[in-house]
């Protein structure tokens, strides 16, 4: 893998925080930068085939746009958690899933458009062979969320 | 809650999709939805102000970029603190996600951080940190074995 510049680092911050709404996003950005559009368009390119980027684009507040978020917590018998996380993968509105150490092994927050569309997805999992057990914990209040990583 | 029109719910489809990168990108995303740039532009800049959209930006993966500890880590707050605690954690910036849930029978925890640092070390050094500031002591540090997914919402694409 590549090893980040110092230039790189101040691209990835910028672009972690802001991509300007206008007309040449990066043209905007590059001026931050004291670069030009073509060198920040070919490196975000380049960071982005290398692996560094897992998403660029808008990210949406879910409860505003009307879904309802829960975490999911599965007790999981261990000879069995593949095939269940399988299953968990497969609902789009499962977007995080995660295994975990601890006696609930299994984490997963999922988004749907409402209540009974929730429920149904949850008794299917439920039912699914080797879950023992299933806590749901859903979102109320959100402090924050700002996933970025300021590089140094 | 508005209902939103079949023109935003457009709008939002495409922006979930890749952003491209080149010199026009909202040009190539308002051709996808059939309309000018400019009207494209300006219900975007509209869904931030309405806070629909949280930010346009990039979310790095954390691992590659050094960030190899992560955990989730569950609180059992008294409900008279909770709104204290969590703007304390909330301010911290090694916590990336700080969420207030309704906890379940025979499992008390109702304040939820992702914590992110570069050792496991590091991470219980903040998490400790965290307890000392607030006087949590109840918690349950939940270190990350396998990732099976992440992945960004697709809004609206349930009947496609």
């Amino acid at each position: 893998m590549t090893t980040l510049s110092t230039f790189d680092k101040a691209l990835l911050n910028l672009l972690q925080s802001d991509i300007p709404i206008c007309s040449h996003p990066f043209a905007e950005m590059a001026n931050r930068l004291g670069t030009d559009e073509n060198t920040v368009i070919n490196r975000l390119r380049e960071l982005k085939a290398a692996g560094y980027l897992r998403r660029i684009g808008t990210f949406f507040d879910s409860n505003r746009l009307g879904y309802r978020g829960t975490l999911i917590a599965l007790k999981v018998e261990p000879s069995e958690i593949n095939s269940v996380a399988e299953a968990v993968n497969r609902y789009p509105g499962a977007t995080h899933n995660y295994e975990r150490e601890g006696l609930y092994n299994l984490w997963f927050t999922l988004l749907t458009p409402d209540a009974e569309c929730e429920s149904n997805i949850l008794a299917e999992i439920r039912a699914l062979r080797g879950v023992e057990d299933m806590l749901k914990l859903k979102a109320n209040k959100k402090y924050k969320i700002n996933v970025q990583f300021k590089l140094q | 809650m508005e209902i939103l029109s079949d023109r935003d719910k457009n709008i939002i489809k495409v922006l979930q999709e890749d952003f491209p990168l080149c010199e026009e990108p909202y040009k190539i995303l308002a051709e996808r939805v059939g309309i000018s740039e400019e009207e494209f532009l300006r219900r975007v800049r509209e869904l931030v102000d309405e806070k629909k959209i949280r930010k346009m930006g990039a979310v790095l993966r954390h691992r590659e970029v050094g960030f190899k500890a992560n955990a989730l880590c569950a609180w059992n707050v008294s409900p008279d603190k909770l709104d204290d605690v969590a703007q304390t954690m909330s301010s911290n910036a090694a916590v990336s996600h700080c969420y207030d849930r309704t906890p379940a029978p025979n499992w008390n925890y109702n304040l939820y951080t992702m914590i992110h640092a570069k050792t496991r070390d590091e991470c219980e050094k903040i998490i400790g940190e965290l307890s000392q500031s607030t006087g949590v002591t109840d918690y349950k540090i939940l270190y990350t074995k396998k990732e099976w997914k992440k992945t960004g919402m697709k809004y609206f694409c349930e009947q496609a």
